[in-house]
């Protein structure tokens, strides 16, 4: 389980790290990318982070950021191989979105994030896998294959980025890219041992991020540790005349907010987030990693969130009604796979979806479409918005006293392949610690603090204000060095 | 009892932008198909709108000029359907918060008072691609899909075909007067829906509505209307029903068809699209655009009659194109003669225009070649024959007046011992015109003239000539 390769340590390595390896000319990126893709080789046939893999075009991607650093440049990410989740626009590349309706896709543009990260020489290694545009918290809704926990091979991995947390958990991934609507990132990230950080709405463009709900997705880092987090968020972050709901709001060098201390800081624990329901081994991690940020010099502070019962009915009113719309354009007509045999248009898209789409996915669209019709849009969907007001409310009144908040990522660590498939409730009530800070437009970083007795990671989550991604980073980080060092 | 029509009418107009809607793609008409697209306008995974706005300028400005209110925050939504021709199946257009509210378009119909046909609405909307098909097959050019389209709504307040298509009419000058769109018909930049319901003249309440949709002509507007109002009497009267229903007109067999019904209309399940910031103005930027409006065509008609002294049929005329108007004051100005200006253009340059369906922006005749004209005229060095000759060189080639008069040797004789020659002349060869006029055939002395002119190849002085007459003749 030790992915060692050629003197690379994969289940550690860091962005960091490598770089210092390649400014040192200790090594290249073409020799990181070989071993890694060895590594990739040597263990993703159990875990099946990957769903696309282009080892050609990783190693001339690789060789031309050491060419580029041969000729003196020095961008910030060069030569460092990345792992996308597979709902982000690479040009060339496929982005299936873990879905049939997909299939044939090759995306003609970047992704704004991905431009950027280019820009900054990263390396694109493969495409990872996913729930089906998104929507669970499994990866087992994808349509291609089922994603492996690799701290337990019977165990989910979480999702939706559940390919991404395994391939970075699992040691075949230097740090990876996922998208978080309701805590997509965070969650797997918790399940799978690995740091995941959700950026404030308006961050990070969305362009050419395939949309589940608009409103909700942010782009996001998953990594080793929260140094890499803060380096990934800062070279993604920032306003894009192609994405309307960016915000134009200065992009700090988040390294430089890692101070290593708490001092001065006030962090809350928002007391509807430790609750019945939460498995006692996930609080007493929690509470344990709330302990150690004491210890740090943090003033640590009860608050109450009190419209948090209602975030998961109105998270899946808003996410269903915008999936509902956003997934219309799958209709075989323009590209990706078209249903053979039909008659006339409408039925071409009534097959095509009907073959193209997982139960997941029509679940939500049927749920989406109901929401909005005639007759029932006042009562579910304006009353979701209202409700999502109250929510932000609740933080933004948090936030007036405290400088970030604490509590579990999910109410318990991962859970077993198919134990709940068939219970899409039970499944929905896993989102409801992170699919608070979607509605409320804010950041959250989820960061491992410890296992359980069987050996699964748990996740700490640490919430701030929109904007306020300096303040988790630093918190996050002072308690992982704190931890590494105990 | 008689029976009353109720006319609503929606107006879609393209916007006059270099781009679409929501992406860098052209509005150019007529390329390749599927040439102007991108990730945006073909709805491809992770493409985001971002908005146009020149396009919310101009929709604003129409606005303005027809009188409506401008709110400070509007905001876009999204219409979901099906329709293989819509890239995204859902079309971002605006529900409950337009760019626009209320204003009105002013008509007047011969024989009846002026009176004001109220609007409800303006919004923004883009357009879809067309769908095309073939033998084996269809297709769709997305080429149209993104262009920034506006949909002006009028109230039901129209109540004869005729008073629709003054609405039509008023509503096409005063846009083009506020250039924000070409509203030309043929290339499909306007286009209407129209409702259409009938009541007993005593009924409270509007009957049961028909929608007639892409009417793109407004006289196929008028007898689709024509044709249904006459429809839903004779359902009615029959002791029929009339079915709130989409109607398609059929220009070959004059007649409309059902296309579908209320049972199966859409429900468009409109909700804000997330992808858009809300549009919001200031009043400073409202009071800008306002500074810069144009004068409404009607404005202009009452000013045209006041500054120029020309008639009111001359200027309604005249104003009905914004750049003939233009031309006509400049002519006027320069020129200082309204009349004159006002004739050459109502009679030779229009009727030309007519003739070779050419636009007034085509024309060769410039401002100054025609001022020019009408000062030769003035100063009687060239006669109104004559001057109708340079005209129409003036209109086939361009070039100066003053130029082709001397080319041509046009230059009028007004010479009194050349002409009283000529006169002379024409009373010796013609006795009995003499004997004729002297009986009191006041016709007699024309037809002598006539002659002198003949003999003079139309340079003599037309007026000279027949002072001459009556006095030597007297
Ligand atoms: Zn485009």
């Amino acid at each position: 389980m030790d992915n060692e390769s050629m003197g690379f340590n994969f289940n550690s390595l860091t962005v960091h790290a490598l770089q210092e390896q390649l400014q040192s000319g200790a090594t290249t990126s073409v020799e990181a990318v070989t071993s890694l893709l060895a590594a990739i080789a040597e263990r993703d046939g159990e875990l099946k982070a990957y769903v696309t893999l282009d080892a050609e075009d990783a190693l001339a991607q690789a060789a031309e950021a050491d060419r580029r650093r041969a000729d003196g440049e020095d961008a910030p990410l060069l030569g460092i191989p990345l792992a996308i989740k597979d709902v982000l626009n690479v040009t060339g590349q496929p982005c299936t979105c873990g879905s049939h309706i997909l299939q044939g896709y090759i995306a003609p543009y970047d992704a704004t994030a991905i431009a950027k990260l280019r820009q900054a020489g990263a390396v694109f290694v493969g495409r990872t896998n996913m729930d089906e545009f998104a929507m669970g918290g499994t990866t087992e809704n994808s349509s291609l294959q089922v994603t492996h926990n690799p701290h337990d091979l019977d165990r989910v991995p979480g999702g939706s980025s559940g390919g991404s947390a395994a391939a970075v958990g699992g040691g075949i991934a230097v740090a990876a890219l996922g998208s978080d609507t309701g805590g997509s990132i965070r969650q797997p990230a918790s399940f799978c041992g690995c740091v995941g950080l959700k950026p404030t709405y308006g961050r990070i463009s969305r362009y050419g991020l395939t949309a589940f709900a608009s409103s909700l997705d942010q782009i996001g880092p998953m990594t080793h540790d929260v140094r890499d987090a803060a380096l990934l968020l800062g070279a993604m972050a920032g306003v894009d005349p192609m994405d309307s709901s960016s915000v134009d709001c200065p992009v700090p060098d988040y390294t430089a907010a890692l101070s290593g201390d708490l001092k001065g800081m006030t962090l809350g624990l928002p007391q509807e987030y430790f609750v019945k329901g939460v498995d006692p081994e996930v609080e007493s991690a929690v509470r344990a990693a709330v302990a150690r940020c004491r210890e740090l010099g943090a003033e640590i502070r009860e608050v109450s969130l009190p419209h948090t019962e209602y975030a998961i009915a109105t998270y899946y009113v808003i996410a269903t009604a915008e999936a509902s719309a956003n997934l219309a354009r799958f209709d075989g007509v323009r590209y990706g796979r078209r249903a053979e045999g039909a008659t006339d248009p409408i039925d071409m898209y009534g097959k095509t979806r009907a073959q193209g789409f997982g139960p997941e996915v029509k679940r939500r669209i049927i749920l989406g479409t109901y929401v909005l019709s005639g007759g029932y849009h006042d009562a579910y969907y304006l009353t979701a918005q209202k409700v999502r007001t109250l929510i932000r409310r609740d933080f933004e009144q948090a936030f007036e006293e405290c400088d970030a908040l604490l509590s579990p990522v999910t109410p318990t660590p991962a859970y077993k392949i198919g134990e709940k498939v068939n219970d899409p409730l039970q499944m929905y009530l896993g989102d409801m610690f992170t699919a608070t800070a979607n509605l409320a437009g804010i950041c959250g970083l989820s960061v491992p603090c410890g296992t359980t007795a069987a050996g699964l990671p748990v996740g700490l989550q640490i919430m701030g204000p929109a904007f306020g991604e300096e303040q988790i980073l630093r918190v996050g980080h002072a308690y992982e060095q704190a931890e590494a060092g105990s | 009892m008689s029976w009353i029509a109720t006319i609503g009418l929606e107006t879609h107009v393209q916007l006059r932008t270099e781009s679409k809607m929501f992406c860098a793609c052209s509005t150019g008409f007529g390329a390749p198909p599927n040439t102007h697209v991108c990730p945006v306008c073909l709805g491809y995974p992770g493409a985001m709108p971002v908005m146009n706005r020149r396009a919310v300028e101009l929709t604003v400005r129409s606005g303005l000029m027809l009188g409506c209110e401008i709110p400070l925050y509007s905001k876009f939504d999204r219409k979901s359907y099906f329709y293989p021709d819509m890239p995204k199946n859902y079309q971002i257009s605006q529900f409950d918060q337009p760019l626009c509210e209320g204003g009105g378009v002013d008509i007047a119909l011969e024989g009846q008072p002026p009176r004001r046909i109220a609007l409800t609405r303006i919004h923004l909307e883009e357009d879809v691609g067309k769908s095309m098909h073939f033998r084996q097959s269809s297709g769709v050019d997305f080429n149209r899909a993104g262009v920034p389209l506006m949909e002006i709504v009028s109230d039901p307040d129209m109540h004869t075909p005729a008073e629709a298509m003054a609405y039509l009419v008023a509503l096409k000058q005063i846009l083009l007067y506020a250039e924000v769109g070409d509203c030309n018909l043929e290339k499909g930049n306007m286009r209407c829906d129209v409702n259409i319901s009938v009541a007993r003249e005593d009924a409270t309440e509007l009957g049961t509505k028909a929608e007639i949709k892409n009417m793109n002509t407004f006289r196929g507007a008028f007898h689709a209307l024509e044709y249904e109002i006459a429809r839903q009497i004779e359902t009615l009267e029959g002791g029929g029903r009339i079915v709130q229903e989409t109607r398609r007109w059929d220009p070959d067999t004059q007649m409309t068809y059902s296309m579908r019904t209320k049972e199966d209309a859409h429900d468009y399940r409109y909700f804000p699209e997330p992808d858009l910031m809300p549009v919001e103005l200031t009043e400073a930027q409202i009071d800008r655009w306002r500074a810069g409006l144009p004068e409404l065509p009607a404005a202009r008609r009452e000013r045209m009659v006041e500054e120029y002294g020309i008639p009111p049929y001359d200027a309604a005329v005249l104003a009905a194109d914004k750049r003939v108007g233009d031309y006509f004051e400049a002519v006027a100005r320069q020129s200082g003669n309204a009349k004159a200006s006002s004739n050459w253009i109502m009679t030779e340059m229009l009727r030309l225009l007519g003739e070779q369906e050419l636009e007034i922006s085509e024309v060769r005749v410039t401002v100054e070649a025609l001022a020019g004209l009408i000062g030769l005229v003035d100063h009687g060095t060239l006669n109104s024959n004559s001057a109708k000759d340079v005209f129409a060189e003036l209109f086939a080639n361009g070039g100066d007046p003053q130029a082709i008069v001397a080319a041509k040797g046009l230059t009028q004789v007004s010479d009194t011992g050349a002409i009283e020659g000529l006169v002379q002349a024409a009373i010796d060869a013609n006795p009995q015109s003499v004997e004729d006029f002297r009986n009191g055939k006041t016709k007699a002395a024309k037809f002598l003239v006539g002659q002198v002119m003949r003999v003079s190849k139309g340079k003599a002085n037309p007026q000279m000539v027949g002072e001459m007459i009556e006095r030597m003749l007297s």
